[in-house]
C-alpha cells in the first residue's frame, strides 16, 4: 500500500528518500508508523492497446513543440516515439505508411472538458457536472461522475484528440477534482485515466458562483463575495496543511502515534495538495481583473494558478500572465453571450501568444473538442489579421505541448519527441484546412482511429442499436 | 456619440455612388456549380448591372481590382438573433423570447430590431450581409414573425419585416404546450383552423381578447399569410417522426409552406421531404445523440439532403457551442470535408457556398438576393482567398452596392490592447 503510494507522485517518492538520508544512525531500521493522505488512491487502471512497428514516411510534421519537418519520417514502436526526422530506420516487418501531401502532428490534447461529467445525451439524468450544493465542494472528484460510455469520447478521438482533461463545472468557486483522461473506451472511469497524471482543482470566478447562491440568497452573491469565501477557504486550508505538517514531522521522528493524525477532511485534503504542490489549479475566470485578483490572492495563501480557463480578457494582460508563468486556455472567438464575456475578441489568442505567455486552445463543448485544430486556425487568421505573424507549427503546441504542460504531462505526451508517447494524428490535409480531417490516430502506438476501416472506429454502447446506427457520423 | 461618429465615417460614401467595377475575380456566383474567372462585376444604383468575363468598364466607375480572388454574394444567416438579442445573460438585452406575453403568433420582430447592436459589424466583417432574427418561442408553441435584417452600417436594417412564423414542435414544443407533443398539436391546429375560420368568414369569432382566451384574435389574424402560403412557417423539429408529422399538415393547411428547422433526422426521411418539397435548416456539426430527439445525427444529414434533392440551408443553429454567424464558411467548409470521408455524405464547394448564400435568400423569400447574376442586389464579398476555408478573411463587403466599413468594437479593442505596458496615460485614453 505504502509503494503504491509513494509511486503516484514522483516528488513524493524523492522528498521521502530525502528524509531517509537525513536520519540519524541511532534510529530503528524499521519505519515509523506515518499516517499519510494518500496521494493517488484511486489510480489508473489504464493499459495501452497493442500496436505495431509503424513508419509514417512523406509527411509535412508539425510535432507540437513548434518544428516543423518537411518531407518528414516518424517511428513508432513500444507505444513511444521511437525515432522523428528526415530519415528514420525502417525495421522489417514494420507498417510502413506512405504520406506524401499528408501531414503528421502531435495528439491535440484538450485542457478543459466535460465529456463523460455532461454526457450525451444531456438530459437532467446525465447531468453531473456541477455539485452546486455548495460554494466550495473541493471534495468532489469530476472521475467519480464520468460516463465511460459517452458517445462524445469516440467523436473527440476521430478529431485527433488523444488525452483530455474532464473537470467539474463552474457553479462553484471550487468545483472540484479534475481528471485527466484518453479518449480510449473503457468499463471503469480507471481503465480511462491517464497514468500518473496529477489531479486539478477546478476553481471559477466572476458571475457563475454569484449567481448560482446569490440567487438563493446566500454567500457569494457578488464579486466580494466570491473573493471572500474562497479566502477564508484557503485560510483554513493553510491550517489543515500546517496540522498535517506538523503531525508529519512528529511522527516521522517517532514523537506522534497514529491516532494523533489529524482527522481527514476530504474538501482539504485537496486545497493541500495545491498547497503542496501536488494539485494544479484550472481556474475560470474571463475577465482581466478578476484574473489579477486570483493572482493577488494565490500570492497571499501560497499556490500557484496554472490555467485561467475561458480567458476572454488574457489580452489585457497578457505581459502580467508572462510574467506569473500562467497559462490561458481559450476559445477562439467565443464572445458576448454573457457580460464577463462581451470584450471577447478574434485577437485573443494570437495576442496572448505574441506576448510570449503561454496560449493554450481548449473546447468546454462535447462539439468543439472535436475540431479543436480549425478553432486554432481561426485564432491563426485573426492575428494575421492584426499583422502578426503565426506559423501553423508554432500554432500546434497551443493544441498539444500547452495543454500538456498545463496537464502536468509534458514530460510524456504533447510533442513527437524520441522517448515521449507515440500519440499521433496522421491528417487528410493540412489541418489548419477546414476540408481536413484526422485518418489515423494513434495512443500510446496503437492505432485507435482509422477513418476507413469501421473496425478502428468505437460505437459507445448507448449507440448500439439506436436508430442512424452504423451511420458515419 | 457612437452613431454621429459612424455617419461620419459614412460620409465618405455617399447613398447614390458612382458606378463600381470590381475586375479580375475569381466570382463563385452561388448559381448551381458556375464560376466566371477573371469575372468583371458592375454594380449601379445598389444592383448587379452586369457580370462576366472581361466586361467593358462604364465611364466613371469606381474600380476594384480583385486580383483573382474570389468573390461571392454575401452571406445570409437564418436563424439567428441579430438585431433582437445583445448579451444572452442579460436578460433586459435580449428580445428573443416572451415568457410571459399572452400573445404568440402576433409578436412581430420588427419592433425589436436594434441597427446599434455590436455584432451587426461584427458579423458584417466576416461576410453575413442579411440575417433572418427569429424569434424563440416563449409560452406557447409558436413564436412570432421573424424579419430579415441588412447589416449595412449605414441602413436600412429592416429588409423584410414578417417574413415568416416560427413555431416550436418537438421536446421544446411539448413542454411549452403544457408536456406532451398532443398538446402541442392541439395548440397548433386549435390556432390554424381559427385562421382558417376567420379567412372564410372575416366576421367570425375566433377567440377573445382576454387574458383567459385559449385563443387570441391577434394571433389568429397574424397566421392567415401562413394558412393562405403568402408566409413560410418555420418549424423546429429534431425527430424523424416528428418530421412525418409536419409534413402531414399540409393535407389539412394545403397551402401552408413549412421549412424544417434543426432537423437532425431529417437524412432518415430524406425522400419524403423532397416529395414534399420542403427546405430544410440544420448546422453541418450536429453529430451527437444530444437528446432522444436527435439520435441518428450524422454530418451526413446535409449529403444526404442534397442527394434527395431537398434544399439546404446551412444556419448557425444551437446546440454547437459558440456557434455565430461569423462561423458560417466554416460550417459549409466542413460539409464539404465530409465528403471525403470515407462512407461520409458531403457537399460540393458550390453547394456549401449556395447553402449560406442563394438557398437561405430563396427560402426567406429574398427573389433578389443570394446570387451573383444581373438585376439582383449587389451584396457582395470580396475575400482573401477560399472563402470556405477557416484562414481566409473578407477584405472587402458590399451591401445594396454600398461599400462597408471593416472595423467593429472588437478591432477598436484589438487595437487598443495590441501593444501593452505602462505608458504615459491609460490605455483608455485616445492614442
Amino acid at each position: 500500500m505504502r509503494a503504491i503510494l509513494l509511486l503516484g507522485i514522483a516528488g513524493v517518492a524523492l522528498a521521502s528518500v530525502a528524509a531517509a538520508k537525513e536520519k540519524p544512525k541511532d534510529v530503528p531500521a524499521s519505519p515509523p508508523d506515518v499516517v499519510r493522505v494518500g496521494k493517488d488512491p484511486w489510480p489508473s487502471q489504464y493499459r495501452p492497446y497493442p500496436g505495431q512497428v509503424t513508419v509514417i514516411r512523406g509527411a509535412t510534421i508539425y510535432d507540437g513543440a513548434g518544428r516543423r519537418i518537411d518531407n518528414g519520417m516518424i517511428r513508432l514502436e513500444g507505444g513511444k516515439v521511437a525515432e522523428i526526422g528526415t530519415s528514420v530506420a525502417v525495421p522489417v516487418g514494420a507498417t510502413l505508411i506512405e504520406a506524401q501531401g499528408k501531414y503528421v502532428t502531435a495528439g491535440i490534447i484538450d485542457i478543459h472538458s466535460h465529456l463523460g461529467v455532461y454526457p450525451s445525451p444531456g438530459v437532467q439524468a446525465h447531468s453531473d457536472g456541477n455539485e452546486a450544493t455548495s460554494p466550495a465542494r473541493p471534495e468532489v472528484w469530476a472521475e467519480h461522475s464520468v460516463w465511460p460510455q459517452d458517445p462524445g469520447f469516440s467523436r473527440a478521438l476521430a478529431g485527433g484528440i488523444t488525452a483530455l482533461h474532464a473537470l467539474p463545472g463552474s457553479a462553484n468557486l471550487f468545483g472540484g477534482r479534475g481528471v485527466t483522461l484518453k479518449p480510449v473506451y473503457g468499463r471503469s472511469v480507471q481503465e480511462m485515466k491517464f497514468p500518473g497524471a496529477p489531479y486539478s482543482l477546478k476553481m471559477a470566478c466572476g458571475e457563475n458562483p454569484k449567481r448560482v447562491y446569490g440567487s438563493r440568497n446566500q454567500l457569494p452573491a457578488t464579486r466580494m463575495g466570491n473573493i471572500a469565501y474562497a479566502r477564508q477557504l484557503w485560510s483554513d486550508a493553510v491550517g489543515y496543511k500546517r496540522r498535517w505538517d506538523d503531525y508529519t514531522k512528529r511522527a516521522e521522528a517517532g514523537t506522534a502515534k497514529p491516532t494523533d493524525a489529524p482527522r481527514r477532511e476530504l474538501a482539504l485534503d485537496t486545497l493541500m495538495g495545491v498547497l503542496n504542490g501536488e494539485i494544479l489549479v484550472q481556474n475560470h475566470c474571463y475577465r482581466a481583473d478578476e484574473m489579477a485578483n486570483v493572482i493577488s490572492m494565490s500570492r497571499e495563501f501560497g499556490y500557484k494558478v496554472t490555467a485561467f480557463h475561458h480567458a476572454v480578457e488574457s489580452y489585457k494582460i497578457a505581459d502580467m500572465l508572462k510574467a506569473e508563468g500562467i497559462c490561458s486556455a481559450m476559445w477562439a472567438d467565443w464572445y458576448g453571450f454573457k457580460m464577463e464575456s462581451y470584450d471577447g475578441i478574434r485577437e485573443n489568442i494570437a495576442l496572448v501568444n505574441a506576448a510570449g505567455a503561454c496560449a493554450i486552445v481548449h473546447s468546454d463543448d462535447e462539439n468543439g473538442i472535436q475540431r479543436l485544430n480549425q478553432e486554432a486556425a481561426k485564432a491563426i487568421a485573426a492575428g494575421r489579421r492584426l499583422g502578426l505573424t503565426i506559423t501553423p507549427e508554432l500554432a500546434w503546441t497551443w493544441l498539444s505541448l500547452n495543454p500538456a504542460k498545463g496537464l502536468g504531462i509534458g514530460d510524456r505526451t504533447g510533442s513527437l519527441e524520441a522517448g515521449k508517447a507515440a500519440d499521433v494524428v496522421l491528417w487528410s490535409a493540412e489541418p489548419f484546412s477546414v476540408y481536413a480531417r484526422p485518418t489515423h490516430v494513434w495512443i500510446d502506438g496503437a492505432l485507435m482511429y482509422d477513418w476507413g476501416d469501421p473496425k478502428r472506429r468505437p460505437t459507445a454502447d448507448f449507440e448500439l442499436g439506436q436508430p442512424g446506427a452504423g451511420e458515419v457520423k | 456619440m457612437k452613431r454621429v461618429l459612424l455617419s461620419m465615417v459614412l460620409a465618405a460614401a455617399p447613398a447614390v455612388a458612382a458606378p463600381i467595377a470590381i475586375t479580375g475575380a475569381t466570382a463563385h456566383t452561388a448559381r448551381g456549380e458556375e464560376v466566371i474567372r477573371n469575372a468583371t462585376i458592375i454594380i449601379d444604383n445598389g444592383r448587379i448591372t452586369a457580370i462576366g468575363a472581361g466586361l467593358a468598364i462604364p465611364a466613371g466607375a469606381t474600380v476594384i481590382d480583385a486580383k483573382g480572388q474570389p468573390v461571392t454574394p454575401g452571406i445570409v444567416a437564418v436563424p439567428s438573433d441579430l438585431g433582437l438579442t445583445e448579451v444572452g445573460g442579460v436578460r433586459e438585452t435580449s428580445d428573443g423570447s416572451a415568457r410571459t406575453s399572452p400573445y404568440s403568433a402576433a409578436l412581430d420582430m420588427a419592433a425589436a430590431i436594434n441597427p446599434g447592436s455590436l455584432h451587426f459589424a461584427i458579423y458584417r466583417m466576416a461576410g453575413v450581409t442579411r440575417a433572418a432574427a427569429v424569434p424563440d418561442s416563449g409560452n406557447a408553441v409558436f413564436g412570432g414573425q421573424g424579419v430579415v435584417v441588412s447589416l449595412a452600417a449605414n441602413g436600412p436594417t429592416v429588409t423584410r419585416p414578417r417574413a415568416f412564423q416560427y413555431v416550436e414542435l418537438g421536446e421544446a414544443g411539448a413542454r411549452l404546450a403544457g408536456g406532451s407533443r398532443p398538446a402541442a398539436y392541439a395548440q397548433l391546429i386549435d390556432l390554424l383552423d381559427a385562421a382558417k375560420r376567420l379567412a372564410a368568414n372575416p366576421a367570425a369569432s375566433v377567440g377573445g381578447d382576454d387574458s383567459g382566451s385559449l385563443v387570441k384574435r391577434r394571433d389568429v389574424e397574424a397566421l392567415l399569410p401562413v394558412l393562405s402560403g403568402a408566409q413560410s412557417l418555420m418549424v423546429h423539429v429534431e425527430r424523424a417522426s416528428d418530421i412525418l408529422e409536419v409534413l402531414k399538415l399540409k393535407g389539412r393547411y394545403p397551402a401552408l409552406r413549412p421549412v424544417l428547422v434543426g432537423a437532425r433526422e431529417a437524412w432518415l426521411v430524406a425522400a419524403q421531404i423532397a416529395r414534399a418539397g420542403v427546405p430544410v435548416i440544420t448546422h453541418s456539426l450536429y453529430d451527437l445523440p444530444d437528446d432522444f430527439e436527435g439520435l441518428a445525427a450524422s454530418r451526413n444529414n446535409a449529403g444526404h439532403l442534397q442527394a434527395a434533392g431537398v434544399t439546404v440551408v446551412l444556419g448557425p443553429l444551437g446546440g454547437v457551442g459558440g456557434t455565430t454567424p461569423v462561423n458560417l464558411p466554416g460550417y459549409a467548409g466542413n460539409a464539404v470535408g465530409q465528403g471525403t470521408v470515407p462512407g461520409g455524405k458531403g457537399l460540393t464547394k458550390a453547394q456549401a457556398l449556395a447553402s449560406i448564400t442563394a438557398n437561405p435568400a430563396r427560402v426567406l423569400g429574398l427573389a433578389d438576393t443570394g446570387t451573383l447574376e444581373v438585376g439582383k442586389r449587389a451584396d457582395i464579398v470580396l475575400w482573401d482567398g477560399d472563402p470556405l476555408e477557416l484562414m481566409s478573411s473578407p477584405v472587402a463587403v458590399w451591401i445594396d452596392g454600398a461599400a462597408q466599413p471593416m472595423t467593429s468594437r472588437q478591432t477598436l479593442l484589438a487595437q487598443r490592447y495590441k501593444a501593452l505596458g505602462r505608458i504615459d496615460l491609460p490605455l483608455q485614453y485616445p492614442r
